[in-house]
Parts: C-alpha cells; sequence; structure tokens
C-alpha cells in the first residue's frame, strides 16, 4: 500500500514538475496563434537557444543561475522581436502552408547551427550547489531542483495570469485576439501588440528552456523532438487561451510521465491516442470556443 | 496565337501536350546515359510518385500535412511483412500495401479532417509519431530498430529477377510510376478533382453550392494514401529492406520540402522536385549534413518569401512575363 501511494506522489510530483516546463515553453505558442493566426512551428527554437546561452553563460563564464536566466530571456526576446519584424510579419495574412515552410526553414538552419557551434551531444546543466540536494517526504525523495521548478513554475503562471487579467497590456492582448479589427478600430497598435507579444512569448520559452534543461535535455535536435509535444498542448488547450494549455500541459506531464513510468513499453503511444480521443471530443480543444 | 478565353482553358487543360512526355524521355535516357546510378533513379521514380500522392491534398486539396510518411510507412512495411511471410509475388504485394495503407487513410481522415489549421497539423505529426512508435516496439514483426529482413520477392511477371545492378527495379518503379501518374492526371482533372480545387479556394462556396465537402476531402485523403503506401511498397521491394525511418518525420518534412520546390498543385511539381532534390542531396548531404540542413532552411525561406509556386510557379511567371513583352 505504502510503495502504490508514493509510487502515486512520485508521479504527481515529477509530471507536474514536467508540466510547468511545457506550459512555460508552449504559452507564447498558444498565444501567437490565437493573435495572430500564426502557426510557428520554431517556437521551440527559442526554447531551444535559451537554454543553450544559458548553460553555456553558467558552464562557460561562471554567470550565476538566475542572472544567466534573465540574460537568456533578454537576448532571445531580442533576436525574436527582430525576426517578427522582418520575416513573421510578411507572412500574416500568407496561407498557412507559407508558415508552416517558413518556420520548418528555421528550425532547420536553427539546429544545424546549434550542431555547428555546440556539437552534437546535448548540453549538461549543473544545477546551482543550493539545489543539489534531497527532499525527503516520509519514504520518498525528491530531487530539490525539481521542486523549485514546481514552485516557480506556479509562481510564474500566476504572475502571468494576473499580467494578462489585471494590466492594461494584457487588456489589448485578450481584446485583440477575440476581435482584431475592433481592437484596431478602438486605436490600439496592433502591429506593435504583435511584436511585444511575441517577444514576450519567446522570452518565456527562453525560460522555459533554461529552467527545463535538466528534464527537457539541450541538444540540437530540441526544435523537432519535443515539437509535437508542444503542440499538444496548445491544440490540446484551445487556442489563443492562457489557461487552456496550463490544464492541458497538467494532463500532459502528468499521463506521459506516469505511462512511461506504468507502461514503459508502450508509454509514448497511449498519449497519442489520448489526445486523438480528446480532440475527437471536442475539435476546438478543451478551453477553446468553437 | 488565338486567346483562349478561362472556360476555354479549362474545358482544354486535360489534354496532353507535347512536354508531357520529357519525364518519361529522360526516364529512358537516364537507364542509357547513367548506368552505374540506376539505384538512384528507381528511389527518384518511388519519390515522385509519393510527391504526387501529397500533391493530390496538399496542391489540389489545401490540406496541409507533416504526417504523410505514416502511408507510406505502412506500404512500406506490408509489401516487406508480405514478403517475408510467403508472399512473394510483387505486383499483388503492392495492391494489398495500397489497400492496407487506404484504410488507413480512411480511418485517420475521418478523425483529423474534422480539425483545421494547427490542430490537424499536430494531429498528422501525431499519426507518423505513433506509427513510428509501433513500429520500433513491434519488433516481433517489423523487426523494430534494425529494420525488417529477409525479404524474398519473386521476378515481376515471373520472368524478370530483381538483380543487383538495380535494372529491374529501375523500370518496375517507373511502370509503376507512369500507372500513378496516368490515375492521378485523370482524376485531377475529373469533377472530382475540379471540386477539391474548389474546396481550397474557397470553402464556404463549395458548401453552399451543395458539395460534400468533408466526404470530398476524406475520399481525396484516404486515396492519396492509396498512392503514397504503393509508393512504400515499390520502395520496399526494390531494396529489400525495410527500415524505421520510411515511418519518419523526416521522410514527411523531405517529401514536403522536394514538391514545394518543384511546385504544388501542379502535377509535374513532383517530377521537377523530386530528381532535383535526390540529387542534390546525393551530391551534397553525404560529404556535410549539417552544412546540407542549413542549406535546405535557408532555401525554404527564400522559397516562401520570394518564389513561391517553386520551379514551376517562378517558370510560369516568366513565361507570363515575356509572353506581355511580346504582346
Amino acid at each position: 500500500m505504502d510503495q502504490v501511494l508514493s509510487s502515486i506522489v512520485s508521479i504527481l510530483f515529477h509530471g507536474t514538475a514536467y508540466a510547468m516546463i511545457l506550459y512555460i515553453v508552449s504559452v507564447g505558442l498558444s498565444v501567437t496563434m490565437g493573435l495572430m493566426g500564426f502557426a510557428n512551428l520554431a517556437h521551440g527554437v527559442f526554447a531551444m537557444a535559451g537554454g543553450y546561452v544559458t548553460v553555456t553563460l553558467m558552464n562557460g563564464y561562471g554567470v550565476p543561475f538566475a542572472l544567466a536566466l534573465l540574460i537568456a530571456c533578454i537576448v532571445v526576446a531580442a533576436v525574436s522581436a527582430v525576426l517578427e519584424r522582418m520575416l513573421y510579419s510578411r507572412l500574416y495574412s500568407a496561407g498557412e502552408l507559407e508558415q508552416v515552410l517558413f518556420t520548418i526553414g528555421l528550425i532547420f538552419m536553427a539546429t544545424a547551427a546549434a550542431k555547428f557551434v555546440w556539437g552534437p551531444l546535448p548540453q549538461r546543466m549543473t544545477v546551482p550547489a543550493i539545489f543539489r540536494t534531497e527532499l525527503t517526504f516520509g519514504t520518498v525523495t525528491f530531487p530539490a531542483y525539481r521542486g523549485f521548478i514546481l514552485i516557480a513554475g506556479f509562481v510564474l503562471v500566476a504572475l502571468l495570469w494576473l499580467a494578462i487579467e489585471r494590466t492594461n497590456f494584457g487588456a489589448r492582448i485578450r481584446a485583440a485576439v477575440d476581435n482584431r479589427r475592433m481592437a484596431q478600430s478602438l486605436g490600439i497598435n496592433t502591429g506593435l501588440l504583435f511584436t511585444m507579444t511575441f517577444a514576450l512569448g519567446s522570452a518565456l520559452a527562453a525560460l522555459g528552456g533554461g529552467l527545463g534543461a535538466e528534464i527537457l535535455a539541450i541538444n540540437p535536435g530540441y526544435a523537432f523532438e519535443h515539437l509535437v509535444y508542444f503542440l499538444i498542448v496548445v491544440a490540446v488547450g484551445g487556442l489563443g487561451s492562457i489557461r487552456g494549455p496550463f490544464f492541458a500541459a497538467l494532463l500532459l506531464g502528468i499521463s506521459d510521465f506516469a505511462c512511461k513510468y506504468l507502461i514503459p513499453e508502450f508509454g509514448a503511444f497511449f498519449i497519442y491516442v489520448a489526445t486523438f480521443a480528446v480532440l475527437l471530443w471536442r475539435p476546438q480543444g478543451l478551453f477553446g470556443r468553437a | 496565337m488565338k486567346k483562349l478565353s478561362p472556360i476555354d482553358a479549362m474545358v482544354r487543360s486535360h489534354r496532353l501536350r507535347w512536354w508531357e512526355a520529357l519525364p518519361w524521355l529522360a526516364a529512358v535516357a537516364g537507364y542509357f546515359l547513367y548506368p552505374d546510378h540506376l539505384a538512384l533513379g528507381n528511389q527518384i521514380f518511388v519519390a515522385v510518385l509519393f510527391a504526387l500522392s501529397l500533391d493530390l491534398i496538399l496542391g489540389y486539396a489545401g490540406i496541409v500535412t507533416l504526417g504523410h510518411a505514416a502511408f507510406f510507412g505502412v506500404g512500406a512495411y506490408t509489401a516487406g511483412i508480405l514478403a517475408v511471410h510467403g508472399w512473394h509475388e510483387p505486383m499483388t504485394a503492392l495492391v494489398v500495401a495500397g489497400a492496407i495503407a487506404g484504410v488507413v487513410g480512411l480511418i485517420s481522415g475521418l478523425i483529423i479532417l474534422r480539425t483545421h489549421g494547427l490542430t490537424l497539423l499536430m494531429l498528422t505529426l501525431a499519426i507518423v509519431f505513433m506509427l513510428e512508435e509501433l513500429a520500433n516496439k513491434a519488433s516481433w514483426l517489423t523487426g523494430g530498430a534494425d529494420g525488417l529482413q529477409g525479404m524474398s520477392v519473386a521476378p515481376v511477371f515471373g520472368a524478370f529477377r530483381f538483380d543487383m545492378f538495380g535494372r529491374t527495379a529501375y523500370w518496375y518503379s517507373l511502370g509503376v510510376l507512369f500507372v500513378g501518374w496516368v490515375f492521378m492526371r485523370i482524376l485531377v482533372h475529373s469533377p472530382f478533382g475540379r471540386s477539391l480545387t474548389g474546396i481550397r479556394e474557397n470553402v464556404v462556396r463549395m458548401h453552399a453550392i451543395g458539395t460534400p465537402v468533408r466526404k470530398r476531402l476524406v475520399t481525396a485523403y484516404a486515396i492519396s494514401a492509396v498512392i503514397a503506401g504503393v509508393a512504400g511498397g515499390v520502395l520496399a521491394q526494390t531494396t529489400q529492406f525495410v527500415g524505421l525511418n520510411v515511418v519518419s518525420f523526416e521522410r514527411s518534412g523531405a517529401i514536403l520540402i522536394m514538391l514545394i520546390f518543384g511546385g504544388v498543385g501542379r502535377l509535374y511539381g513532383a517530377f521537377l522536385g523530386a530528381p532535383i532534390y535526390m540529387i542534390a542531396e546525393d551530391e551534397l548531404a553525404k560529404s556535410d549534413p549539417v552544412y546540407w540542413f542549413f542549406w535546405l532552411g535557408l532555401l525554404l525561406v527564400l522559397v516562401v518569401m520570394f518564389a513561391r509556386g517553386g520551379v514551376l510557379g517562378v517558370g510560369e511567371q516568366a513565361l507570363r512575363y515575356l509572353r506581355r513583352k511580346r504582346s
């Protein structure tokens, strides 16, 4: 009995930590999709870039963890804002096929560039010294770093929701998602809003990449390997929603961890079947509008 | 030259033109000019057939998919497993491979075509990952990561053995491609094919004039899966090996890129894009795969930014420009 309980606790703990990373990386994609209708498959590239910058700063230059994360976010946000102005914005009115091809091209280039600079092997992240202990609850022990991810994730989600629900900037985003033309008529500069939201989403992805480097290993194939999971989070959550992807990420993270823990043979298989079942029942996603 | 009205152009569009013989002449000439590269030729024909099948749903029906290799893989594994377990006759095995891929296409089409946009993209990806996982784990049937070995394929028509130089393979895959092309050509110029173009251009109007839109899309998706399955089956039979890469995301992506470079929705994009891609890959990728992907990515971005419609699209624009200048 004790063993069953400790397995359940362990699955919930690790699954939730995983879910936090998935959510932080994917939420920007959901907003981009809802705001501009842009199918940005290259979103994972920003997470990968954040991970590489964080790990390189920490390992190569001895920069403290928090500062390295901050620098990664700023660098990625700046680069993504430039990309958005120069390239992405030209394709907002283009067809879905063009957007898909363009972003796949970006992934190819980023993957090759990462392999060229950092080599094909995954980058090891050195967890800061304070998190290198273990937490013990009764019979179960957890790595402290995962606990930190869990807490940081919840704090971040709370901040994000507050920002979207309570600030003027958040209200503008919600207005533009609901009805872009109306928002424009009311004098909201949607072009600027798009750029800022895009940069913010990319910064969050970079944060997720850096924070989660210990869970989702930073390697050149990152953007392709995890693409389908990021897309599942967004599609199951409902495009354009902030809250939907959170619950979708929790569902995906915990069930993925449970499947791989309990039935390692067909773990990934069940996740896909479950995704099909959910979308057959609600094609617009759990929290999406029909 | 007399100017054609749009209606005339549409009515005449199915007529054969002289340049449509070019790919076939090139294929026959290739056999005699490059006797050392018959294996590459075989791979190119398979890729062209596969790209043709993708053109039906992407170019004509407008369904963007990243998972078309799922059906290619089902066809390849079907043909491979049949050949291992005693069904050695290649042509009938190909029919079975196409049929099973078609069933998978029909079922998955019924599910995923209820969605659209990013969700649809994700589901097409999920299907290919799911099947890859299945092929990997069911190693008692598929050979798993080691690949399916021990295929024995009987001579074509009972007379032409698959030789080690790839001569029979060359003609076999060219023959299957020809049949597939004739079928596709008839299909896209049929009322069914026209209705697909209509759905791509304006779904609301097609609904309004009473077209059963979803039924048409699912049918096209299943037909495309059949052709992709046949292409996979040909690859399995001619190379006598099936590896996990037949049902990978990489293959889905590569075939999409070939079609884009050639030009979508034109039936001949496949004939241009696939050989260019395969020959370039054969020349460049072996020396340095990292750079290959970088340039491939850059080229994709450039095509999307400046040359939508690929080689054929740019050619058409150039022709139109020249004609306007002359008149």
